[in-house]
């Protein structure tokens, strides 16, 4: 399918380019309904790369690219389950949305995520899926996990390791905090940060430039420099489903729930 | 107090007084709310009817102004723009 308009998305192709765009209420928190649609996006990857070069994820959200897993779905959703069939969900949601993830890391064409705004949790790790991430100045990257009780859990630290050294890693995951687009730059996470709202003309034009090149040794070019984690990404899953049972993580969904804040869990 | 620490902490005041209206100036022009209306004690969550998400549009940007990093963590429990700028002048 060459272009597709959903519920929570929508991809189109031009001149060489796929282009994804993220646009689900109220700053694209990925649910059922998002995941379904990503996956409909990775399945349809195979043939869409055959007559591209580049891939350019976006969002067209005003508050953001993305601000992670939709916490108030995965909260309703465990309400009338018991603890065993809580747990068989998280894990389907998490190996599914890995499988997306994947699909994304090991596409056979350059990737660029395209950011701006709130860039959390599971919105990050779509970003670190991809080879590039161009950054409007106002992005802003968190990993707020551990205030739930919980890591990250679409695959966000292996690939945080496969990018960063691992006091930077340790810094952003124990404290939680946000970092601004430049300094995720000086870190080596962002390639270019670009003024507030250009970061689609920027990826764009990065795109345009990535295609000039042999499509094939690109290929083999990022096979080599760009490892896919993947036992370090099964062990993520494990843990995640570790924690995800203990008391404090329900306590900690309620109370994000309950708050009528846009970002309940920061200071 | 000595002479020296005295001076030094008039030296602080005034720099903060200095940061506190850079702050203030900076929320009223980016959320559109007129400068006089503002004063350093005010809330700013409700004095600028913002959300924790627009309040993170406002911590970037002021990073960017006094080109400092502030942990968003630092602003806990913080509402008051003298507060705020308190906190930043600790980067500075």
């Amino acid at each position: 399918m060459r272009s597709f308009s959903g519920k929570t998305l929508s991809w189109r192709t031009a001149d060489g380019v796929i282009e994804l765009t993220l646009d689900r209420a109220p700053c694209n928190e990925i649910g059922t309904a998002t995941l379904g649609e990503l996956e409909q996006f990775a399945d349809a990857l195979g043939s869409l790369t055959e007559e591209s070069h580049a891939l350019i994820i976006s969002s067209a959200r005003t508050e953001g690219f993305c601000a992670g897993a939709d916490l108030r779905e995965l909260y309703r959703g465990l309400q009338d389950l018991r603890p065993a069939a809580r747990l068989a969900g998280v894990r389907d949601f998490l190996e599914r949305i890995h499988g997306v993830m994947n699909a994304l890391d090991e596409a056979p064409i350059a990737t660029i995520a395209a950011v701006h705004g709130v860039t959390f949790g599971g919105g990050f790790e779509l970003a670190l899926a991809c080879d590039l991430i161009v950054a409007d100045k106002m992005t802003r990257f968190c990993f707020p996990e551990l205030r739930l009780g919980l890591i990250p859990g679409f695959g966000g630290i292996p690939r945080l390791k496969r990018d960063l050294g691992n006091a930077t890693v340790r810094d952003l995951l124990f404290t939680g905090r946000s970092i601004h687009a430049t300094k995720a730059q000086s870190l080596g996470l962002v390639s270019q940060v670009t003024g507030e709202g250009d970061a689609l003309r920027v990826a764009r034009a990065t795109a345009a430039q990535l295609g000039k090149f042999d499509r094939e040794t690109a290929t083999v070019a990022k096979r080599f420099i760009k490892p896919i984690p993947r036992e370090e990404l099964r062990r993520e899953i494990d843990i995640f489903c570790e924690l995800f049972m203990r008391p404090a993580v329900e306590a900690g969904l309620r109370k994000f729930v309950e708050s009528t804040d846009a970002l309940p869990y920061l200071p | 107090m000595s002479r020296e620490t005295c001076v030094g902490k008039y030296r602080n005041m005034t720099t903060l007084e200095k940061t506190t209206d850079e702050v203030l100036g900076l929320a009223a022009a980016h959320f559109k709310v007129p400068r006089e209306q503002l004063s350093p004690n005010d809330d700013f969550f409700k004095k600028l009817a913002i959300n924790s998400l627009q309040a993170l549009d406002l911590l970037t940007r002021l990073e960017q102004h006094f080109h400092i990093e502030l942990p968003d963590y630092e602003l806990q429990g913080v509402s008051d723009f003298r507060t705020l700028a308190e906190r930043i002048q600790s980067r500075l």
